[in-house]
């Protein structure tokens, strides 16, 4: 257990160190791509094939796996140790396992990128980060990992830093993920200043004794709601939700291997992991957990109707991405954690599906586009479009060329068939048609909300209706998505003599398995009407579980499950064929956005400007901000804080100077201090 | 009637072998004139006695009736003073031949002074005490002057004779003092024999004298005088083997006097204001005057007295900060190592060393990139930036002085050590935030090549000081075990 936990964890670590090194100080090592690739994906596989086997040896037994202490003072004791249990090994399953295919994919996706060896090694140091984050055991730990995980996004989302505008979505990301952080200390603190002194010796904020019922009980309600509110706060941050959402479609600037992995499958998840590890504490705040539902229903349906505006095909499924955490959130804050965490899994298959399909589109539009400069459509060859108008090709939008527009794609099921049928499958699943895995989950967030409102809380009704909504919305965008891009004719300049073609098999081979994991995926959760759910007896285990769930006191009449079930398989339905065959994307092409519009109004402008909230950010606050900083701090800095700085500092160098005269370099000077100090040390032995 | 020999010499092997071969490199090396293979036999004989010694830290042992202890604690400053000579030898290769000085009895005054410093930190009686004390002593006065052609070298080393024998004359009366109240050599039975005796005036003033000796041998202000004159004057990378194994030695041996011969209170003897007021005097003054200097080799020797000081903190806290101070003994060996190590590579004659200062080596973190960054982390180390080797250091050894009560003395460390950030970062201002063209041309353009093996030091020195600073545990459990008390337990993690 010890050895195969520490070897899951160094694994990534040290190859990200040895791709590091390597690639830093000897130039000749960058070269050599598979070595780079396949060792950078050998340390995600391996420590994935142990995670199989920890699991397969599991009882239902909690584990904590203790390594050393890091940090003891006073009643603070952090320990460095991991807690192997049901909810960390579902996570360390999905972040090894999809962290792998990603990095068979990355071997072919950033083939002859001159930072290969360097987008491998942040790679494997955010799988070491992530792990750290799902296996901690103490809070500490986790914050370590949330940190790293963080760290590494922002290194990857700037991974093209020579592009300004790469350079300032990380920051971007960055920056907002510190508002998180920042609540997240804030957390901590609290809970140490309520816990420390209380316990049995020295308190390392572990969750053992954090989630023990008698420590819980030392919280007043109050606290406990403050306490939770700030955790979710950290949450919103790296997961994405309102307010501090705006970091995540921007990332999309980052390789697309990154988006799938960290911005979609694992990282973005990790605020739902956090609250379903202390959903004990959490539950017991009945008001943070109504604030997290309707904030993450709130989320999903802003994000939904965006998603449906948007051309750029990864911006597509980033606000996707927003809008399916904001289902998570959704899970959560009706208390169904579970569900939660198995919509992280489901939607892990499905999104990184989705995204590393989206990449390989990219991949062959870049090859459009190569080909086109090439042929001297796009004006390039050191010739602008004024020099040649002749070759200039009128494109759908403003500006050069893009790889990532949709309007520009169209027909690539025929170029990239592999592409499509996955992309196809993961579209479906995420819309929620069964019996794929995104209709499991989906359903039974929808049904938990429902199930919550029947039993009293009304509030829950609504946000089970705008789940509805956002259901319908999700079916239709994702549809629009896969019809712009695979459907129909294609719409790129010289289209009859450029073509595309399929990815290389590093890149196709986890998008099978991903597309097969999308199909199969949802069995582990099936509805209690169809035999019940695996995950929800491994995650709760009847109250033993690491994941705890509130005591319903109805249940819903069976008929109605039922409904229920049949109703979220008709909204899904009902999307994608409304997409598919009313709207028609497909042979209309972008034109169809036309219906949309007319249908929203002049609410589709609020959403294709996406709701201003950028604008509003910059207005409100980070322009008082930096006002206030450039008006009011740093002259104060200047004056009042460096003034007594120097001050200082000139004092003691004042007196450094006048001291150094007592070193004359004379030998007698020493031999009489010595002297003197034989003379202190005798007459205080003696007499003091 | 020698059957009693043999074990001895083995629960002594790293010293012995360390000596012997030291006295086998002054043969080789007057009758060959092929001195290449002398570093690598020096080398190879510490890496052994290392080995040999981390392989017995967890017993302890004694040999020669009790004269010399060996195992655990022994082994373990064993390992920090081999440690010290072997960087020290690592660096010193290239830096010699460079410099024109690549004698090979350099290696072998190394090696016998190594061995004198064992012998001094595994001392079990007065004896073995004075015989490692002069042993190293005598090799450090002789290698300081190692540069026979300048004239600082040798005035440094003259100084550092007379005013080290001059001390030693203290430590040695200090011995017959103690003889004297107690009738007996070996430090342990000292206690129950002045019980006996009765004669507490007499061990007072033995055990001040002993305490002068050690305090000049680890350089605590008033006793610090010669220091910077040495350590400026004598071969960079010998001026850091002194600064680092030495002390180590010095300080191990202060640990056991103290342990052993004390605890003192039965008699209504204490040691503890004595080292507190002299660790107080020696923060304040080692780093208030290290601001003034603008050599750094100077600068260096005054943050090493500022050190002296931060470990006679953990030493004056009593057996709560034995542990602690062994912490920071490997951490400063470390740190210091490397520290001295840069510097020896900026320098190519042998003599720039004593007059370069902190402006000629403006802009040279971007010229050489390595060197800037390892002595960035020496730095950001030395003056105790978490999560570095340094930062635990200096807070094992003032959480130990504020449990035993002596508050005042952490907090007047603390702010000594802000005061010390200053000098420590300006060296970084000028390594990477000056530009090359305000200094010496000189400097630029001769400072030599980095050779491989001084990378290798250096690299795993910053390594270490990382490792340390992560998990400090490994380290304090294992010189923990060597105090058991149960309040120095109760306070290590």
């Amino acid at each position: 257990m010890h050895t195969t936990v520490l070897l899951i964890l160094i694994l990534p670590l040290a190859l990200a160190a040895f791709n590091g090194l390597m690639g830093l100080f000897v130039p000749a090592y960058r070269k050599n791509e598979w070595l780079i690739g396949g060792l950078g994906t050998l340390a995600v596989a391996i420590p994935f094939v142990l995670t199989v086997k920890l699991f397969l040896g599991f009882h239902g037994e909690a584990e904590v796996v203790h390594f050393f202490t890091w940090m003891a003072a006073g009643d603070l004791q952090i320990e460095f140790a991991y807690r192997i249990d049901q909810l960390s090994l579902v996570m360390t399953l999905v972040v090894t396992g999809v962290g792998a295919l990603i990095h068979l994919y990355s071997i072919g996706y950033m083939h002859g990128d001159s930072g290969y060896w360097r987008f491998f090694a942040y790679l494997n140091l955010f799988i070491f980060a992530m792990l750290n984050l799902v296996l901690a055991e103490n809070l500490l730990v986790l914050f370590l990992g949330w940190e790293g995980v963080g760290l590494c996004s922002y290194l990857l989302i700037g991974f093209w830093y020579t592009d300004l505008k790469n350079s300032a979505a990380a920051n971007k990301a960055f920056i907002v993920n510190r508002i998180g952080d920042f609540a997240f200390l804030l957390a901590m603190f609290v809970i140490f200043a309520v816990v420390t002194g209380k316990t049995d010796g020295a308190f390392g904020l572990d969750f053992t004794t954090l989630l023990a019922p008698e420590t819980l009980g030392l919280f007043g309600a109050g606290t406990l709601l403050a306490v939770a509110l700030l955790f979710f706060v950290g949450a919103t941050g790296k997961s994405a939700q309102i307010p501090l959402f705006v970091w995540l479609p921007d990332a999309m600037a980052g390789p697309t291997p990154v988006s799938a992995l960290i911005h979609a499958a694992t990282m973005v998840t990790s605020g739902l992991y956090l609250l379903a590890r202390l959903s004990p504490m959490v539950l017991m705040a009945p008001t943070a957990m109504t604030i997290i539902a309707i904030v993450g229903a709130l989320t999903a349906i802003m994000a939904a109707t965006i998603a449906i505006t948007q051309n750029d095909i990864k911006r597509v499924l980033a606000y996707s991405t927003v809008s399916q955490l904001g289902y998570m959130f959704l899970a959560a804050g009706v208390g169904a954690y579970f569900v939660a965490i198995f919509h992280v899994m489901t939607h892990a298959f499905f999104k990184a599906c989705l995204f590393l399909g989206s990449g390989s589109v990219i991949h062959g539009m870049h090859e459009v586009e190569h080909e086109l400069e090439h042929k001297g459509f796009l004006g390039s060859h050191g010739k602008s479009e004024e020099e040649d108008p002749l070759m200039a090709v009128e494109l759908p939008y403003e500006g050069k060329f893009d790889a990532q527009d949709m309007r520009t794609m169209g027909g690539l099921k025929r170029f990239m068939p592999l592409t499509r049928w996955t992309f196809l499958i993961a579209t479906l699943a995420i819309a929620g048609i069964p019996p794929l895995a995104g209709f499991f989950s989906k359903d039974e967030i929808l049904f938990k909300a429902f199930e919550l409102g029947y039993n009293g809380h009304v509030w829950s009704y609504f946000v089970w209706i705008i789940g509805l909504v956002t259901a319908v919305l999700t079916a239709i965008y994702m549809t629009r998505a896969y019809l712009l891009t695979f459907e129909g004719t294609p719409r790129w300049p010289d289209a009859m003599d450029t073509k595309p073609h399929e990815s290389p098999w590093t890149m196709t081979v986890p998008l099978v398995v991903l597309a097969a994991l999308s199909v199969v995926g949802g069995f582990v959760g099936l509805p209690a009407v169809l035999g019940g759910s695996e995950i929800h007896h491994f995650l709760v285990h009847d109250g033993h579980g690491p994941v705890a769930e509130p005591h319903h006191e109805f249940h819903v009449p069976v008929a109605i499950e039922w409904g229920l079930l049949f109703l979220g398989l008709a909204i899904a339905a009902g999307g994608v064929l409304f997409a598919w065959f009313v709207i028609r994307w497909g042979s209309r092409g972008p034109e169809a956005d036309t219906s949309v519009k007319r249908f929203f109004g002049p609410l589709y402008g609020t959403f294709s400007r996406k709701y201003s909230v950028d604008e509003i950010y910059q207005k409100w606050v980070v322009n008082p901000v930096v006002n206030s900083a450039r008006k009011i701090f740093a002259p104060f800095d200047e004056s009042a804080v460096d003034g007594a700085v120097n001050g200082v500092a000139k004092l003691v160098q004042g007196i450094a100077l006048r001291l150094r005269g007592i070193q004359t370099g004379v030998v007698q000077h020493y031999a009489l201090a010595l002297v003197l100090g034989v003379v202190v040390v005798l007459a205080l032995m003696l007499l003091g | 009637m020698y059957d009693f020999l043999l074990p001895d010499m083995g629960a002594t092997a790293p010293i012995l072998l360390v000596a012997l071969i030291g006295v086998v490199l002054v043969v080789v090396d007057s009758f060959s004139n092929d001195s290449a293979s002398i570093p690598w036999l020096s080398g190879a004989v510490l890496v052994a006695a290392i080995t040999i010694e981390l392989a017995r830290v967890g017993v302890t042992d004694s040999a020669f009736m009790g004269h010399v202890m060996s195992g655990g604690f022994a082994s373990f400053v064993n390992v920090v003073i081999l440690l010290g000579a072997l960087g020290s030898v690592i660096l010193s290769v290239p830096y010699l031949s460079r410099t024109g000085h690549n004698f090979g009895e350099v290696h072998a005054l190394i090696l016998i002074a190594t061995a004198g410093m064992m012998v001094l930190a595994n001392a079990g009686s007065l004896i073995t005490l004075f015989v490692g004390l002069e042993t190293m002593s005598i090799c450090l006065y002789v290698l300081t002057g190692l540069v026979r052609d300048n004239e600082r070298a040798n005035e440094s080393a003259l100084k550092y004779f007379l005013l080290g024998a001059f001390s030693t004359g203290f430590f040695l009366y200090g011995i017959a003092l103690l003889y004297g109240a107690t009738g007996t050599m070996m430090l342990s039975d000292m206690p129950a024999a002045l019980v006996e005796t009765g004669r507490t005036g007499f061990f007072a003033g033995g055990v001040a004298l002993l305490l002068i000796g050690f305090f000049f041998k680890v350089s605590a202000v008033p006793f610090h005088m010669w220091t910077p004159d040495v350590y400026q004057g004598a071969p960079t990378t010998l001026a850091g083997f002194m600064s680092t194994a030495s002390k180590t030695a010095a300080f191990a041996a202060l640990i056991l006097v103290l342990g052993r011969i004390l605890p003192l209170d039965d008699v209504g003897l204490d040691t503890r204001h004595v080292l507190a007021i002299v660790a107080a005097i020696t923060m304040v003054v080692g780093n208030v005057l290290a601001l003034a200097q603008r050599n750094i080799k100077r600068m260096l020797a005054y943050s090493s007295i500022a050190h002296a000081g931060y470990i006679l903190t953990g030493l004056a806290a009593g057996a709560l900060g034995y542990a602690g101070a062994l912490y920071y003994l490997l951490a400063y060996t470390v740190m210091n190592i490397g520290a001295f190590g840069v510097m020896s590579v900026l320098e190519w004659d042998g003599k720039q060393g004593a007059e370069q200062t902190i402006d000629s080596l403006a802009g040279i973190g971007s010229r050489k990139p390595l060197l800037g960054v390892a002595m960035g982390v020496f730095m950001f180390a030395l003056s105790g930036f978490p999560p570095l080797a340094g930062f635990f250091g200096k807070y094992f050894v003032f959480a130990a002085a504020v449990d035993a009560g002596l508050t005042w003395l952490a907090l007047i460390g603390v702010l000594a050590s802000v005061v010390s950030a200053y000098y420590y970062l300006r060296v970084l201002v000028a390594f990477w935030m000056k530009k090359p063209e305000d200094a010496h041309v000189s400097v630029q353009s001769a400072a030599f090549d980095v050779p491989l093996f001084s990378k290798v030091v250096l690299v795993a020195c910053v390594a270490a000081l990382i490792a340390l600073g992560i998990v400090p545990g490994f380290i304090t459990e294992a010189a923990g075990a060597f105090f058991v008390t149960p309040e120095a337990t109760a306070l290590l993690p």
